[in-house]
């Protein structure tokens, strides 16, 4: 009965074709969107992920996400240093600044200062220069997203070389570099330390992380709650840090009740037309299944014929849907808004899986109504 | 001779309790093999009702039947499908083809259902539709076809499977005189088998002349058989 069961949800192409495309519909939604919170959601953590070498980050115990500054005394430094199993730590300067082209034009930037001597904060892709660039006397270095916002139009490169002001400090932009994207979307320059805390206007503290290494055989985790012990300062393995800023825009934002709206509905709406679709096509055979009742079909052999037509439309629906996900993200890798926005297998497994549970209804819904058909409608017009 | 089908008093009421109407007031009869017997009556007096009954797809209210000596009433639900499988042929008034099956495959569905490949059961529905003159025909679609063909390929499809019991509901009201004509004519000559009997419900007088025995309903019952010589006189056929 299976074959009979391919052939009439085959033999009426148009109706096989808008099943599998509102299964595919559905997929591409909920995939899609799905993916697109996470990535930006991820975003938050970005710049605490991208920097590798660092174990832990130290920070004030008021600091609740990476985009969140409260400046350390510079002493933090230092007791930081003198703690067993810290292999090195290192200064990070994290704030906003005025930068100012030679045309006038006025940007907020998101201004990074890395360590003078070590670099480390400082992105490992380069797209023209080198770290030692930044070494250069007034170097500042912009991710190619960020010289492109401050000099739309242009070939990103054209940027180096250009003198421009920042907070009325002379820089001359030395290098670019590919940054994951951040989910503020200033453009994001980077700068020594030292050169850093002289152009942002003075403060008390300008020390915004202590970046740490752990020794060989200390673990993160051990390491920070010993730093956490020793100076009353916040600790954070890298991991931890990263969670606490996706947490924190889960929890203290709008954003992800939005997208849970729109995944809510993406959700519902691929539910309703995969679900409408089977169980309008199931309905509309409902003559056919009656009379091969009444010739002699058991109810078991209809489920399995019910449950194989659904689980083939499922399985092309899906995987067409998925595949048109996945080459959406990968033609968008280049648009900024989407950029490092991926089909992660987590959420291919998780889309299959409510797929799936949306046929799997859809089938039993049409299945009670296959069961209690009469096969005697077959003798009525 | 054994009786093909014995009916003891049967009844239907539809409806729910609140608006039942009964249908069928306590029909007893037989039908014996080898016979073409005709169901005939005017429309709504209960034949379509009576025929589900007999064939095992509707479940009387009242009443008992045999059917090849096996109290099909009593039957569970799973045992009277594979009953209506192996022992009975369905032929339906608007031929009820599966549309994206050839007629081939749509012959063979009692076979399939019965656990044969389609491609068997093709091959064996084939040679029968051969037999009723549609070999030509036997890898179209039901949409290729006529009404008359349609039917002819539901004939086969009543008969692939050499069952002792064949029930058509008003096989020729959907056809031309002609078509008409070639479907009775294959059923008369299936009916003559002895190991078999045929059940034609109808108010189609033009064919009234196939049966071997009429009977006639009214109003859910019984109200004339020509085998005891009840039959009212304007159905009488030569
Ligand atoms: N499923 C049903 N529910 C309610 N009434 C029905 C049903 N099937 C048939 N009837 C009624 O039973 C009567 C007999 O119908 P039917 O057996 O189809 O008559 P016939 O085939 O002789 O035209 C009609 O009045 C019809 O309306
Ligand atoms: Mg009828």
């Amino acid at each position: 009965m299976w074959q009979v069961a391919l052939k009439m949800l085959t033999g009426d192409r148009a109706k096989y074709i808008a099943l599998i495309f509102g299964i595919a519909f559905a997929t591409l939604l909920m995939s899609q969107q799905v993916s697109i919170f996470i990535g930006l959601m991820s975003r938050t953590a970005s710049q605490v992920l991208d920097v590798r070498e660092a174990d832990v980050w130290v920070m004030d115990p008021r600091v609740r996400y990476i985009d969140e500054v409260e400046a350390l005394p510079d002493e933090a430094l230092g007791r930081v240093r003198s703690i067993d199993g810290v292999a090195w730590a290192v200064p990070l300067f994290k704030g906003l600044a005025m930068f100012r082209t030679t045309d006038g034009l006025v940007n907020q930037v998101s201004l990074v200062g890395v360590d003078d001597e070590t670099l480390v904060g400082a992105p490992r892709v380069w797209l023209a220069g080198g770290l030692e660039s930044l070494r250069e006397p007034d170097a500042i270095l912009f991710d190619a997203q960020g010289a492109d916002f401050i000099w739309p139009g242009q070939d990103p490169l054209a940027a180096i070389g250009k003198e421009a002001e920042i907070n009325d400090s002379r820089v001359v932009v030395r290098g670019l570099v590919d940054a994951s994207a951040p989910f503020i979307t200033f453009p994001i320059a980077y700068m020594r330390y030292s050169q850093a805390i002289t152009v942002t206007p003075p403060t008390r503290n300008k020390l915004s992380f202590v970046l740490v290494r752990a020794r060989d055989g200390v673990t993160a985790e051990a390491l920070a709650s010993r730093i956490e012990a020793e100076t009353g300062l916040q600790a954070l393995t890298r991991d931890d840090f990263a969670w606490r800023s996706i947490l924190y825009y889960l929890t203290r934002t709008g954003i992800p009740v939005n997208f849970g709206i729109t995944i809510a509905l993406a959700v519902i709406v691929g539910a309703a037309i995969t679900a409408q679709t089977f169980y309008l096509f199931v309905i509309e055979n409902l003559k056919q299944f009656g009379a091969l009742k009444a010739i002699g079909a058991t109810n078991r052999q209809i489920a399995g014929m019910v449950l194989l037509q659904a689980a083939v439309v499922g399985a092309l629906g899906f995987c067409l849907g998925i595949g048109t996900c996945a080459v959406f993200f990968s033609f968008t890798q280049d648009v900024p808004a989407l950029e490092g926005f991926i089909l992660r297998w987590q959420v291919l497994v998780g889309v299959g899986v409510v797929v799936g549970l949306i046929i799997a209804i859809a089938s039993l819904g049409s299945l009670l109504k296959v069961f209690r058909v009469d096969p005697a409608i077959v003798f009525r017009g | 001779m054994a009786h093909a089908v014995q009916s003891h008093g049967i009844e239907m009421e539809f409806g729910s309790n609140g608006t039942r109407t009964k249908v069928l007031h306590g029909i007893d009869f037989t039908l014996d093999m080898g016979r073409l017997t005709m169901l005939v009556g005017p429309s709504g007096c209960g034949k379509t009702t009576l025929l589900s009954i007999l064939s095992g797809t509707l479940r009387p209210t009242g009443g008992d039947v045999d059917v090849m000596g096996r109290r099909i009433t009593a039957m569970a639900d799973a045992e009277k499908v594979r009953f209506r499988r192996d022992r009975i042929g369905f032929i339906f008034q608007q031929y009820n083809l599966l549309p994206a099956l050839t007629a081939a495959e749509n012959a063979a569905m009692p076979l399939v259902a019965g656990g044969m490949s389609l491609g068997d059961g093709a091959g064996r529905a084939r040679a029968v539709l051969e037999t009723l003159g549609m070999g030509a025909h036997a890898d179209k679609l039901p949409r290729q076809l006529s009404g008359g063909q349609q039917q002819r390929v539901a004939i086969a499809r009543a008969i692939v499977h050499a069952p002792a019991l064949i029930v058509c509901d008003e096989p020729t009201a959907a056809l031309d005189a002609q078509s008409g004509r070639q479907v009775m004519d294959i059923l008369k000559q299936v009916s003559a088998d002895p190991g078999r009997a045929v059940l034609v419900v109808s108010h189609d007088n033009r064919i009234y002349h196939y049966a071997d025995r009429i009977i006639a309903m009214e109003d859910g019952r019984i109200a004339g058989d020509s085998a005891d010589d009840t039959l009212p006189e304007e159905l009488h056929v030569h």
